[in-house]
């Protein structure tokens, strides 16, 4: 063959396959599908709760039940009918959670192993602890014992509600509280596992922290939550990543994330999303990724970091924002959402400024490809007291062929004269004419086109930690693949 | 090396036809010409050899050593040994130069069998590149093309020539926009660049080039069509008479 490698030319190349699209056959104890009181009461005795959480769970799905879902959205889905799911799904090898890493059934090890995230601490990029998340329950954490020597505490969510009830007490809820909005408060009521995380004064995190989540399960919501803390001068650099087989159903994913930032705390949050996106020709199933994500820089020059990847699902909804409260406190917002096929992406952030002298950065890139939406819709806020707060925004988008679509919503609001707030964006076609240039100089169809796209997202590239930088730039390219000529 | 037989081509678009029975061949060891009026074609003969699917080859042949290249799509001409200076070239935010010229000549050596360069060899060799065309190092980091002065633009499609090494090099209109100092920096590239195994194809408005770079052959293109071809005195005469002199003098 005269090209022997060149096999990506637009006639012959086979579309890829979402990646991570297989189920695992694991044995799982289900709770029967119905969203009520005693499905709560039920998730509660399961995670030997305390009673101060079945508490918090009744209230937060009393007030559920007097909301309505929120439609305002650049979208449109089929109405979800909340008794129409499994709550609660967890393999039943956990049922006695394993004591250490090597008492994990060798099937979910093999699950882990196949997303690239292998439960064995030798085996793992170096530097980096993992809480994987499976269904409802999370299934191990790793390198716990070397955090602890440094004060750190990283463990699942239903861990830390049992062995630091004050922390949990003090702090859940207190950034995303549960009469938020109507995912929030579900989440609220139902959620299951998730991370938790709390950095001691004075300390800065010794290896990166990440959570993994998968759902396996069909029909089964997937409500995690996580809340990060870092005391006054400490640091943290945590790593989200999720991915969940192919069904021709859609299945629900709202989770809660929440930060504290106390004085001259540090906090950066990088998210990997890659969710299945439904079917590419139909747009049958996929997730619906409903997710609140807030941090608040409580304490004086805190800084609070989102940087997120965003790939997959069908629909994508959710806007990271950071309540700047403590005086010269930093909000940054770096993001990266590209849709194709027929998904549907309405992301963006939320900075509110309320201490003196607080910063915020806002570099959002948005590509649509096929026949996707993909809106950016952020609020820059700045209260009374926030006397000299400054704001910079830039959005761009990139479109992909001709029936994509994109969108930018700017809220700005400020009642303050003494703060600047500026924004910019721009809106530009992947054009024949960059193809052509790059193809000419020997470099394929869609190698020409992933370059381009990762040189427009190079800005937020730059603020991924390295290991999920390689990772998002082939994320991209996988997506993008087939999706000119 | 290469050669073009009864080539008919139009705008894949409108289906215009822009080339309309030319006849050429480029032969190793020399540098061609190809002058003619605005609208001649050129442009387009130029794009049409490096495979832009904007024009459509209705009939005729184009041949790389025997081989014809019309199936092959732009990338597979470029590893291929096709490479075409762009008059425009265009701007890709984001990707730094040098980054892009590694991927680019390693995309040329795994077609070839060959390991990818090392890195840090790499940059040692753009380096060399560099200095040997007089072109400073910052171009390397810069973004593709991006903030680069029309000048600055022809001078880094040269550094591309220099580090794909391509068989057939087509500049097309590498010597408008620049001022008389780049000029000489462009035809001094192309002079060093000469090998007895590669051809050159020089299109241009303007005798000025040549009087830098000479020519072994010119050809005179008008309406789609090469008619005539000789050697540089050709240029110099057409420089004074002009082409509607040319023409009124056929």
């Amino acid at each position: 063959m005269l090209f022997p490698d060149h096999d990506k030319t637009v006639e012959t190349l086979v579309e890829k396959d979402y990646e991570f699209g297989f189920r695992s056959n694991i044995d799982s104890e289900k709770f029967p599908k119905g969203l009520n009181e005693s499905i709560i009461r039920r998730i509660s005795a399961k995670k030997n709760e305390p009673e101060f959480m079945l508490n918090f769970r009744l209230k937060a799905f009393a007030h559920w039940q007097k909301m309505a879902e929120p439609h305002w959205a650049a979208f449109d889905y089929p109405a979800i009918d909340y008794n129409d799911l499994h709550y609660y799904a967890s393999p039943k090898s956990l049922a006695n959670k394993p004591k250490s890493l090597d008492e994990i059934d060798p099937e979910l090890k093999r699950t882990f192993d196949r997303l690239g995230i292998p439960l064995i601490e030798q085996k793992q990029l170096a530097g980096v602890a993992v809480d994987a998340v499976f269904d409802s329950v999370s299934v191990a954490t790793t390198y716990k014992e070397k955090l602890k020597k440094h004060g750190v505490i990283f463990c699942s969510m239903s861990e830390a509600i049992i062995e630091y009830p004050d922390l949990i007490q003090q702090y859940l809820g207190s950034v995303v509280p549960f009469t938020d909005n109507f995912f929030a408060c579900l989440n609220a009521a139902v959620f299951t596992d998730g991370s938790f995380v709390w950095i001691p004064k004075g300390v800065q995190c010794p290896m990166d922290l990440s959570t993994y989540f998968r759902i396996n399960e069909e029909n089964t919501g997937q409500f995690e939550r996580t809340l990060i803390i870092c005391e006054d001068q400490a640091s943290v650099s945590y790593l989200e990543g999720c991915t969940a087989p192919k069904f021709d159903s859609n299945q629900l994913h709202a989770a809660v994330v929440e930060l504290v930032a106390l004085e001259g705390a540090t906090i950066q949050y990088s998210t990997v999303q890659n969710w299945y996106p439904g079917d590419k020709k139909t747009g049958k199933g996929g997730i619906y990724n409903f997710v609140t994500k807030r941090g608040k820089c409580l304490g004086r020059q805190s800084k609070i970091s989102w940087t997120q990847i965003e790939t997959g699902s069908a629909i994508t909804w959710k806007y990271p924002s950071c309540l700047l409260i403590g005086d010269e406190s930093v909000g940054e917002f770096y993001s990266v959402a590209l849709t194709n096929h027929h998904q549907r992406a309405d992301t963006g952030t939320k900075m509110v400024h309320i201490g003196k002298n607080t910063r915020s950065t806002i570099i959002s890139k948005g590509i649509s490809a096929g026949s996707s939406h993909n809106t950016y819709r952020g609020l820059v806020k700045a209260n009374k007291s926030a006397h000299g707060a400054r704001n910079y925004t830039q959005c761009d988008s990139m479109l992909i062929g001709d029936t994509s679509v994109a969108n930018t919503i700017p809220y700005i609001t400020t009642t303050n004269k003494h703060t600047v707030i500026e924004h910019e964006a721009s809106t530009s076609k992947v054009g024949e004419d960059q193809l052509f240039y790059l193809m000419s100089r020997g470099i394929s169809l869609d190698d020409a086109l992933a370059t381009i796209v990762s040189g427009f997202c190079q800005d937020v590239f730059q603020k991924l930690p390295d290991e999920f930088a390689l990772e998002a730039n082939q994320l991209l390219s996988i997506q993008l693949e087939h999706s000119v000529g | 090396m290469l050669t073009i037989n009864q080539l008919h081509a139009t705008i894949t678009e409108t289906e215009t036809p822009i080339i309309k029975g030319l006849d050429l061949t480029l032969e190793p060891g020399k540098i061609h010409a190809i002058m003619g009026p605005n609208g001649s074609g050129k442009s387009t003969l130029s794009k049409l050899i490096a495979g832009d699917e904007q024009y459509t080859v209705t009939s005729g042949d184009i041949q790389l050593n025997g081989q014809s290249i019309l199936e092959w799509d732009a990338t597979q001409r470029a590893l291929m040994g096709i490479f075409l200076a762009f008059q425009y070239p265009i701007e890709i935010p984001g990707v730094p130069n040098d980054e892009f010229l590694r991927m680019a000549y390693n995309a040329k050596q795994k077609h070839q069998g060959l390991e990818p360069m090392d890195p840090l060899v790499f940059q040692d060799h753009l380096q060399n590149v560099c200095q040997q065309l007089s072109i400073p190092e910052s171009f390397l980091e810069r973004e593709l093309n991006v903030g680069f002065s029309g000048g600055e633009k022809k001078r880094n499609e040269l550094l591309q020539l220099a580090v794909l090494k391509p068989a057939v090099a087509i500049l097309d209109e590498t010597d408008s926009g620049l001022d008389i100092d780049a000029l000489k920096h462009v035809a001094t590239g192309i002079r060093s660049l000469r090998q007895p195994t590669n051809t050159f194809l020089l299109i241009t408005h303007y005798q000025r080039l040549l009087t830098y770079v000479e020519p072994d052959y010119v050809h005179i293109m008008m309406d789609g069509r090469i008619v005539e071809t000789g050697d540089k005195s050709l240029a110099m005469a057409l420089d004074k008479s002009g082409y509607d002199g040319f023409v009124s003098a056929r």
